[in-house]
């Protein structure tokens, strides 16, 4: 769906770290994206690979201390959002960018109602009555599939189920008409069917809504169903940047190569062992002076350990940070 | 809710009455003797027709039973008597729980001292809890700041200088030196007017203070630690992400959660108030409760000591119920049926 339009979201060198006890640990390292309205963009990377704290950050939703924005250059519509007072900030979320948690058994305040829960960002946001904002409850459970709605805003969290659950987490995403969606691994907590039920949900609510959304997720599969455009991340960098399909076809980074070759085959011959990428990812105590997936990678030379790679273009709209090119089998020059 | 209370109250009776027993077992192994503060004038076989006429003579499950009898039918029969003005019975010939010192029903002498033990000690539990609260809140948002760290060494020594430490220094600071405080309280102080209150408040602030600040310290401890476990709370980051204000995302999401745990610890400290008093009361003479029961045991007083005892006994277990039943009101998840 990438078309021609303004990004409405644009960030740019964003570099986080924590700052601990044990020292700094940089989770975010010169991460650079935008995303058009309407466009579904995919996130993959494995566990700490700085998915999520990337997206946190854009709103200032770490905890700080430990985790602050050290760099970057953030600009949702044009606006300066690390600019932006406390204030401002507000308004965004909930108001303009909605979030969806991973886990809606803990993400949902267990003593509150979910009508109470469901109507605060309309309360603050769209300063509706209490009765406008109920009967707007209403319709969001209705919209996100929840049976008897009206019935259930009364209900707490605990007599939901957990698919009810992250549904109900949607329902208040969506409260004020979000321009743009954060959905932080929405459906990994969840079971399979469940899953397929969330994505179609999804899916259907990004044609009646026509919002963008930001779809963070370690599943590969999900991934190929759903998104636009794709990111892959390694060791808190964007490591290759493309259209999904292009990103199936023709990936271009040793990373996502290793990363399509752990998901078995439904058809033809099976490997006797599931495939995985050996070694550990790379601690990220200090910032980057080498490829992250050197350790890791069969095809690392010399330059891999001495110098981080940049993002390269390698067709329109496909970049990717490596030194390797596989259309020659060498070493890119340049 | 109230199939459960009434099933938790009917499984209070035989409990009570437990404790009733071990109380009266224990004090009746105990080698006291409530003729001994007599003068030594005073013949053996005097003294032994003192205790006879005590009941002393009689074996110990008849002296339970007799104190059965009185505590539980005609003591509530006479309250009741009061009350409404009606007579049931022959309420002239009905054996009270009289004290041995003092000759009078033991439930009249508590009449008398409940309203000093509930000012003093009463108050400095609700200006301990008042203290308590904003201390845990603020020290857990700003976890480590000095703010924080004061509040640890207030709570540090609140809590393990004895309540005799502080009450003595107090009035050595404020009686002695600035000569602010009268350093004993005044039960026959009434008050009539301002300048009376104004009086009575002056000789309750050094008490009130004193065991103020050591409940303080223990209850902003379960506050902050309570705070802290829901501030890394998954809602909270959801509630930010709505664009709740950060106040609201402490004092009503956070907050809520925070106070199920401390709600409980509140009320199951109220009835330790009530006993853990008695070191503040004789520091600075209020006659309350506590000093009642120092007295009853001082001078052997089976019927008041046993009484006194069995009534904290009665409000333990009642706080106990009140604790699990606030705790179901508090708490959506928790459904007694």
């Amino acid at each position: 769906m990438p078309d021609g339009s303004e990004p409405i979201l644009d960030v740019h060198d964003l570099k986080t770290i924590f700052r601990t006890r044990d020292g700094e640990v940089h989770a975010v390292n010169s991460v650079s994206f935008s995303i058009r309205p309407g466009e579904l963009l995919g996130v993959v990377g494995e566990s700490g690979s700085g998915k999520s704290v990337t997206m946190m950050s854009l709103m200032g939703l770490l905890p700080s201390p430990p985790a602050e924005v050290v760099r970057g250059d953030i600009r949702y519509q044009g606006h300066d959002v690390r600019a932006m007072s406390e204030a401002q900030l507000r308004k965004l979320r909930g108001g303009d960018i909605g979030f969806v948690f991973q886990d809606p058994m803990t993400s949902l305040n267990p003593v509150f109602t979910v009508g109470y829960q469901l109507v605060e960002p309309l309360r603050i946001h769209l300063k509706l009555s209490k009765r406008a904002a109920s009967v707007r409850a209403a319709e969001l459970l209705a919209l996100v599939g929840i049976p008897d709605a009206a019935k259930r805003l009364g209900d707490f969290p605990h007599q939901f189920s957990g698919g009810m659950r992250q549904r109900v987490m949607i329902a208040i995403a969506l409260a004020c008409d979000p321009k743009v969606l954060i959905a932080d691994e929405p459906t990994t907590a969840l079971d399979v069917t469940i899953q397929a039920q969330i994505i179609e949900l999804i899916k259907d609510l990004r044609q009646k809504l026509g919002m963008a959304i930001v779809w963070i997720t370690h599943d590969l599969g999900v991934i190929a169903e759903i998104a636009d455009r794709v990111l892959v991340m390694y060791g808190g960098q964007i490591v290759e940047h493309a259209p999904v399909r292009e990103l199936f076809r023709n990936p271009q980074h040793p990373y996502t190569r290793a990363l399509l070759e752990t998901i078995p085959r439904v058809d033809g011959a099976r490997d006797a062992r599931l495939r995985s990428i050996s070694g550990q990812p790379p601690s990220l105590a200090a910032h980057p002076a080498s490829c992250p997936f050197a350790a890791r990678c069969p095809h690392a030379f010399e330059r891999c350990l001495a110098e981080n790679p940049a993002r390269r273009l390698v067709s329109p709209g496909h970049d990717v940070a490596c030194f390797w090119d596989f259309a020659t089998g060498g070493a890119h020059h340049g | 809710m109230l199939n459960y209370t009434l099933r938790r109250l009917m499984f209070a009776i035989p409990t009570l009455l437990l404790i009733s027993f071990i109380i009266f077992a224990i004090l009746d192994l105990a080698p006291n003797d409530p003729t001994a503060s007599l003068p030594l004038t005073i013949p053996p076989d005097v003294r032994q027709q003192i205790r006879e006429s005590l009941g002393l003579d009689q074996a110990m499950p008849i002296r339970y039973f007799k104190w059965c009898v009185q505590f539980f039918w005609n003591e509530p029969l006479n309250i009741l008597e009061q009350w409404t003005g009606w007579t049931i019975g022959d309420s002239e010939n009905r054996l009270r729980v009289i004290s041995w010192q003092t000759r009078s029903p033991v439930v009249d002498l508590i009449v008398e001292r409940m309203p000093q033990t509930l000012w003093v000690v009463g108050m400095s539990y609700v200006l301990g809890i008042l203290i308590a609260l904003p201390i845990g809140i603020l020290s857990a948002y700003k976890q480590y700041s000095w703010f924080d760290q004061f509040g640890t060494l207030f709570s540090m020594a609140g809590f393990s200088v004895p309540t005799f430490f502080t009450g003595l220094l107090f009035i050595v600071i404020f009686s002695v030196n600035l000569q602010l405080f009268p350093s004993v309280y005044d039960t026959t102080h009434e008050v009539t007017d301002w300048a009376s209150f104004w009086v009575q408040v002056r000789q309750m602030i050094m008490p009130t203070m004193v065991l103020a600040l050591f409940n303080a310290a223990q209850i902003s401890r379960f506050m902050r630690a309570s705070m802290l476990d829901n501030l890394q709370q998954d809602y909270v980051r959801t509630a930010r992400a709505k664009g709740v204000r950060e106040r609201s995302v402490v004092l009503i999401h956070v907050l809520r959660n925070s106070m199920i745990p401390v709600v409980t610890v509140i009320a199951l400290g109220v009835p330790q108030v009530f006993g853990g008093a008695i070191i503040t009361e004789q520091i600075f003479r209020v006659n309350g409760l506590g000093q009642l029961l120092i007295v009853g045991i001082q001078g052997a007083d089976i019927p008041l000591v046993q009484t006194l005892t069995f009534i904290f006994a009665v409000l333990i277990v009642a706080f106990n119920l009140v604790a699990d039943l606030l705790y179901g009101i508090l708490d959506p998840r928790i459904r007694y049926d």
